[in-house]
């Protein structure tokens, strides 16, 4: 069932937020076993909540738009009273004491929270191996990761544990996943969305955004969580449109850019003939195909892992063991308890990322990497801007190959950032992207299409998003 | 040789707001440890900092007391670096463009106006507080957070002397303009300087050496003039001063070495990406210089120019803000700006107690003015006026009324004071027979008689011409 059912079903009293919850625990208690996405299950909570809507609504109490909506939450999203780790030792047994926003405005939209789900540390990786609490399973093929960082959500709505779940996408932490996994996984614009409550990454980049079984569960999730938000100084002042109406609106006209950079070496061809297959529906459906051209796309790898290593080395430096989560104390000296304490508690990813941010911004060191870093940023949103002069949404592929296999990159660290050379751009550029699942590989695993359009444009690119899925309607795994 | 010093002082001062400068903690001073804070100045995972828009405001209204060049659009920094006080892992301050530039502070020095020049002004937070405590380190966050301005002057200081008054005139500015409250001891006005030594005559800027902790104008002058001996006796022994931070250790009396410039922290300023840039306008800039109070040393001016007050005076009457306050507000209720100063120097002064900007003033200008409304009119003398005024202060009484409790409404009936004077010189029939044969010293003892008979309340003056005449 997808969100929009459940939520109108509860709504209408066809079915209880009771029942929709223990429908998602039961399939978790299933299947979870093997797929691991969840990280914690907040059982008791959950029916806790649930059975208070059912009460709201027998006291005929007007219900929110995701009434009774089971929602899997990245375990990097702080939810009060429930366990968020970021996947990492250092944050073990961490509590906090309040609810992120993009939680609460769920929670005042009355979605139930099932669960926290797993990723790569601290969002740092694209395959969710990184996990410091073991690796999650692709439902499709459980010998292959679901991409990464949000793999746990991904992996929760594709499976069909919950309809919807909250990830965070800071290079393409939703929208790879999501093409792996055969989700809807939407980015929204930077600023859409609080970040008030997520663990920061890589500030300038990290945004929240939905995965859905569809494209307009994925709205209107979005639409409860956009927003200014006076706690989280870059989120936008903006009026947010009905999206959800969006979803059945006409593509006829609309132009569709497509990158030639992006069809380029190294994308998979089978991977590339499904996203072919997908503008052609477009085309179908009335849509104009414009080649476009994005000449910066080549620096965005580079670009990005100088910048979010950058912030990252600074987000990173609240875990020293002083006030909270782990702490190794070999009781010699301050310094001795903060280097042993991140040494414990920090993988492998970590410490490299750390390692190369703070080499970055070290003095000397800065204006090459650091500062030039930030003006090829500038030179990729040109590319979009022109761009944009003369398409409304530009697609492409998500992830150059479908879900690889446990290990395939992990001791590639640069096979592994080259999975986001898609995702990249947009990151960088601030825009609203998307995957939406089109026709999987002959192997059976998903590919999904990636729709990028303007700032603050998530209308448009849901409407070809839709058309899309109208399209390749979304089979389901197991 | 003979060897010039050359310092600069940076000056980091607490803003007067209620909450601090990222969230809505209180910025009380003196509540438990770890009261006032919160998932944002405690650095909780997923917490994000929101500007305090009047942390702005008073940096805004310090940049311009000290006359800045204020920047439309400037912009945080993280400075990073570990330090248990530090919940972040770095503190959110400006760097490369900062909030104001290129100001100025006339200080007064050996009785010329020196000017001393401003690098900058800019905002940052403060971090917490280490207390070691029987062998175990714990933190107090409740200081996390605070916003402070940091005001860092040009090298343009040359004696320890010069750098304390430096600092007290700062002081001054900054809590005339209402932006710190001037608590050294609460550590809400902190100093450190730089220091270094030159041949005199050279314009080459010798090593310099950073010193901290130096948080009270006893420590300055003391702290620095220690420094500069040290430096003195290194040249002079041939050898050279080594760049690097020292601490002043107050109970020693010397300055210590904390770090070397090879142990230099590398902070790794970046642009704070969770805090948009800010902007202050020019409509804004002209509202807050619209409001800004009027400095000391305008002040100063103006009661020797217009209120025609001694430059001692109007030195002592605008050591604080309130007192000055008290000054205008008791000058133009009673007219007389002059002898007002003199009442306020010589009585009012001795019951103030000052505690920063906070002041215990236990007389209102109402009652001042009253007091010497009074003595203008007669109605009780000079010396009754103490009297009186030592009954007024601590309470909200008028004058009047203990004039009247007291009665020592004075006497300036002539008719009533003649037939005082005439009893008096009955009873001492001797006295008044000497005083007639010249014997001038004695008119101080009819006098006395008779104030002793009116118990104070006769006009002196009358008292004087009438004896004059009865006895002449
Ligand atoms: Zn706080």
């Amino acid at each position: 069932m997808h969100v929009a059912d459940v939520a109108d079903r509860v709504a209408r009293g066809e079915l209880t937020a009771e029942a929709a919850c223990a429908r998602s625990l039961e399939a978790i208690a299933a299947k979870d076993g093997a797929l691991h996405a969840f990280l914690h299950v907040a059982r008791d909570e959950a029916l806790a909540a649930a059975r208070a809507v059912d009460d709201r609504r027998r006291r005929g109490e007007p219900l929110g738009p995701l009434a009774g909506v089971p929602v899997a939450i990245k375990d990097a999203i702080c939810t009060e009273g429930l366990p968020t780790t970021a996947a990492s030792k250092i944050l073990r047994g961490y509590v906090p004491p309040y609810d992120a926003t993009a939680v609460a405005r769920l929670r005042a939209a009355d979605a139930i929270v099932v669960g926290k789900t797993n990723l790569d540390e601290f969002a740092m990786g694209s395959s969710t191996e990184n996990s410091a609490y073991g690796v999650t399973r692709n439902p499709w093929d459980p010998s292959r990761t679901p991409g990464g960082s949000s793999g746990g959500s991904a992996v929760a709505v594709a499976a069909g544990m919950a309809p919807c779940a909250l990830g965070s996408d800071t290079g393409g932490s939703i929208r790879q996943p999501a093409s792996l996994t055969g989700t809807v996984g939407l980015k929204p614009t930077y600023g859409r969305v609080s970040r008030y409550g997520l663990i920061a990454f890589a500030s300038s980049l990290d945004q929240i955004g939905p995965f859905a079984s569809d494209v307009r569960g994925a709205a209107r999730v979005l639409s409860v969580l956009a927003g200014r938000d006076p706690r989280d100084a870059t989120s936008l002042d903006a009026a947010v449109p009905d999206l959800e109406a969006a979803c059945g609106r006409e593509v006829r006209g609309l132009r569709v850019g497509v990158p030639d950079e992006y069809f380029a070496e190294g994308l998979a061809p089978e991977v590339g003939e499904s996203v072919r297959a997908a503008l052609r529906a477009l085309e179908e459906r009335g849509c104009v195909l414009r080649p476009v051209r994005l000449p910066h796309t080549s620096y965005a790898v580079a670009t990005y892992y100088v910048l979010a290593t950058a912030e990252a080395s600074s987000n990173l430096a609240r875990y020293d063991g002083v006030r909270y989560g782990l702490r190794v104390d070999p009781r010699l000296d301050l310094r001795a308890m903060i280097g042993a304490t991140r040494d414990a508690g920090f993988g492998a990813e970590v410490k490299r990322r750390i390692l190369l941010g703070t080499f970055v911004l070290s003095s000397g060191y800065y204006d090459a990497y650091y500062l030039k870093a930030q003006k090829v940023r500038t030179l990729l949103r040109r590319d979009f801007d022109d761009v944009f002069r003369e398409v409304d949404v530009v697609c492409s592929p998500v992830s150059p190959t479908p879900a690889f296999k446990f290990g395939e990159k992990l001791a590639d660290p640069i096979a592994m950032y080259l999975s986001d050379v898609y995702t990249l751009p947009a990151s960088l550029a601030g825009l609203p992207a998307m995957s939406v699942p089109c026709a999987p590989t002959r192997a059976g695993l998903p590919v999904g299409l990636h729709v990028v359009a303007r700032p603050l444009e998530e209308a448009t690119m849901l409407s070809v998003a839709a058309a899309c899925e109208a399209a390749f309607p979304c089979a389901s795994p197991l | 040789m003979h060897y010039e010093a050359v310092i600069g002082l940076e000056v980091h001062a607490q803003l007067l707001t209620r909450t601090k400068a990222f969230c809505a903690c209180s910025t009380a001073y003196g509540a438990p440890p770890n009261t006032q804070v919160c998932p944002v100045c405690l650095g909780l995972p997923g917490a994000l900092p929101v500007m305090n828009g009047e942390a702005v405001r008073l940096a805004v209204r310090t940049a311009l007391a000290l006359s800045c060049t204020l920047r439309t659009v400037s912009r945080f920094a993280r400075k990073n670096y570990f330090y248990p006080d530090l919940p972040k892992g770095y503190q959110i301050s400006q760097y490369d463009e900062p909030l104001s530039e290129r100001g100025h502070l006339d200080v007064e020095v050996g009785g010329a106006t020196k000017r001393v020049g401003i690098t900058r002004v800019h905002m940052e937070e403060d971090a917490g507080k280490n207390v070691h405590h029987e062998g175990v380190s714990v933190v107090d966050l409740n200081r996390s957070g605070v916003p402070l301005v940091e005001i860092v002057g040009e090298p343009d200081l040359r004696s320890a002397a010069e750098a304390a008054e430096y600092l007290r005139s700062l002081r001054d500015v900054l809590m005339f303009a209402g932006v710190n409250d001037g608590n050294l001891e609460e550590g809400s006005f902190r100093c450190d300087a730089n220091v270094s030594l030159r041949p005199a005559g050279e314009a080459k800027l010798g090593t310099r050496v950073e010193l901290k902790n130096i948080n009270s104008f006893r420590f300055v002058e003391r702290a620095l003039a220690h420094e500069i001996a040290r430096q003195q006796a290194v040249l002079d022994a041939g050898g050279r001063v080594v760049q690097e931070t020292r601490g002043w250790d107050e109970n020693e009396g010397v300055t210590k070495s904390l770090r070397s410039k090879e142990e230099a922290q590398d902070y790794r300023y970046f642009p704070e990406p969770d805090l948009p840039p800010l902007v202050v306008d020019d409509a804004f800039v002209a509202q807050v210089q619209s409001t800004l109070p009027e400095l000391p040393r305008a002040k100063r001016e103006r009661f020797v120019a217009e209120l025609g007050v001694s430059a001692y005076a109007a030195q002592v009457l605008t050591g604080h803000p309130r007192v000055a306050a008290l000054f205008e507000e008791a000058a133009t209720l009673h007219g007389q700006p002059a002898r007002l100063a003199a009442f306020v120097q010589s009585e009012v002064l001795r019951d103030v107690v000052t505690h920063g900007l906070d002041a215990r003033i236990p007389v209102s200008a109402r009652q001042v003015a009253g007091l010497l409304r009074l003595v203008d009119a007669g109605a009780i003398s000079g010396k009754q006026a103490k009297e009186v005024y030592a009954k007024i202060v601590g309470s909200e009484r008028a004058p009047e009324d203990v004039v009247a409790e007291l009665g020592l409404v004075q006497v300036s009936d002539e008719g009533v004071i003649e037939a005082v004077c005439r009893q008096v010189i009955a009873d001492n029939p001797r006295q008044a027979e000497q005083l007639r044969a010249g014997k001038a010293s004695l008119m101080g003892f009819f006098v006395g008689q008779v104030m002793k008979q009116t118990k104070g309340s006769a006009n002196p003056r009358l008292v004087n011409d009438v004896l004059q005449r009865l006895l002449g």
